[in-house]
């Protein structure tokens, strides 16, 4: 083998390296704090940790499924649709999804206007209905862009709106937290409630998507 | 400005966002200090953060409010659409009542 031929062996790198690092074993200043009070409150009867283990269990086991099982019911049935819009919370535990926020509020897409949500603050996210967020939408960089340009930001993501169209962007910033409620796609008057949710992806209700897009 | 008296604001209002300058967890960004927009909606009333952050619970709920603003007035160089705008939430104590959004910032 030639010293020239450098990288015929199997490497691809978005395989082979691990999402997160390796080397998880110094603890920032947040995770040793977080430790010292759960081991505290374990000691002195206050929480178990069977207990803590079941809510990280229930944290990681939303998915934004959940939210577009609530489009497409919107999408069949009218009746829901207007409780969705008046209490998106209320409309979640309709369908059997356990929400934790205070408030869901659902805003709806229309010919006329396309929302977009985004927290500039931190990372609100209404993880109890749809999961952790992406990374994208933690990033400082979508923070600080999504309010300054939203229509560069999502054509970066393949998304265009003519100017006629309103782009509203709603600012994730005390409260509330968000879930966008897009428009059905035309041709699917065939589709069943499950197969218009497959229909629905994560960014979909984010407002960074469309659905049957992706 | 006008006095407030603790009136619930209507939707369509037009109010002027305010620097309060207070420190803290608050709830309000920088970037829409001193701009005016109008009342989207009433939420209702929550604990206010900038308290509950420090372990203050059960203080008196007070108004929030969503607030719509142009992004033309936001950013002086704005480059997406006119008609293009943001929404997002106000405590009561940030907002006062101003006669148009043509009002100086």
């Amino acid at each position: 083998m030639s010293h020239e031929h450098d990288h015929d062996h199997d490497h691809n790198d978005a395989d082979t390296h691990p999402a997160q690092e390796d080397n998880d074993l110094t603890l920032t200043p947040g995770e040793a704090k977080f430790i010292a009070l759960r081991e505290m409150l374990i000691e002195k009867g206050i929480i178990t940790a069977e207990e803590v283990r079941r809510r990280l269990e229930f944290n990681d086991s939303a998915t934004p499924h959940q939210g577009a099982r609530m489009v497409a019911r919107a999408w069949v049935d009218p009746e829901y649709k207007i409780r969705m819009l008046a209490d998106g919370k209320k409309a979640a535990i309709e369908l059997g999804i356990d929400v934790v926020e205070a408030e869901i509020m659902v805003i709806e897409n229309t010919v006329n206007i396309h929302n977009l949500v985004v927290c500039t603050l931190c990372s609100c996210y209404p993880r109890s209905l749809l999961g952790e967020p992406p990374a994208w939408y933690i990033s400082k960089a979508y923070r600080s862009r999504a309010v300054r340009e939203p229509r560069a930001v999502m054509q970066e993501f393949g998304l265009t709106f003519p100017r006629d169209v309103e782009v509203r962007v709603h600012d994730s910033n005390a409260d509330l937290r968000y879930l966008i409620l897009p428009m059905r796609p035309a041709g699917t008057q065939q589709l069943s409630e499950s197969e218009l949710a497959n229909l629905v992806s994560r960014d979909c209700l984010v407002g960074m998507a469309l659905p049957g897009t992706n | 400005m006008q006095p407030r008296n603790h009136r619930i604001l209507a939707a369509g209002e037009v109010v002027r966002i305010r620097d309060i300058g207070k420190a803290g967890h608050v709830r309000t960004p920088q970037y829409v200090r001193n701009k005016v927009g109008l009342i989207d909606c009433y939420v209702g009333l929550f604990e206010n953060p900038e308290e509950r952050a420090y372990g203050h619970i059960g203080c008196e709920p007070i108004p929030l409010y969503r607030v719509r603003l142009r992004q033309n007035d936001l950013w002086p160089d704005y480059v997406g659409s006119d008609c293009d705008t943001l929404v997002l939430e106000i405590y009561d104590h940030w907002l006062e009542t101003v006669n148009s959004l043509e009002e100086p910032q």
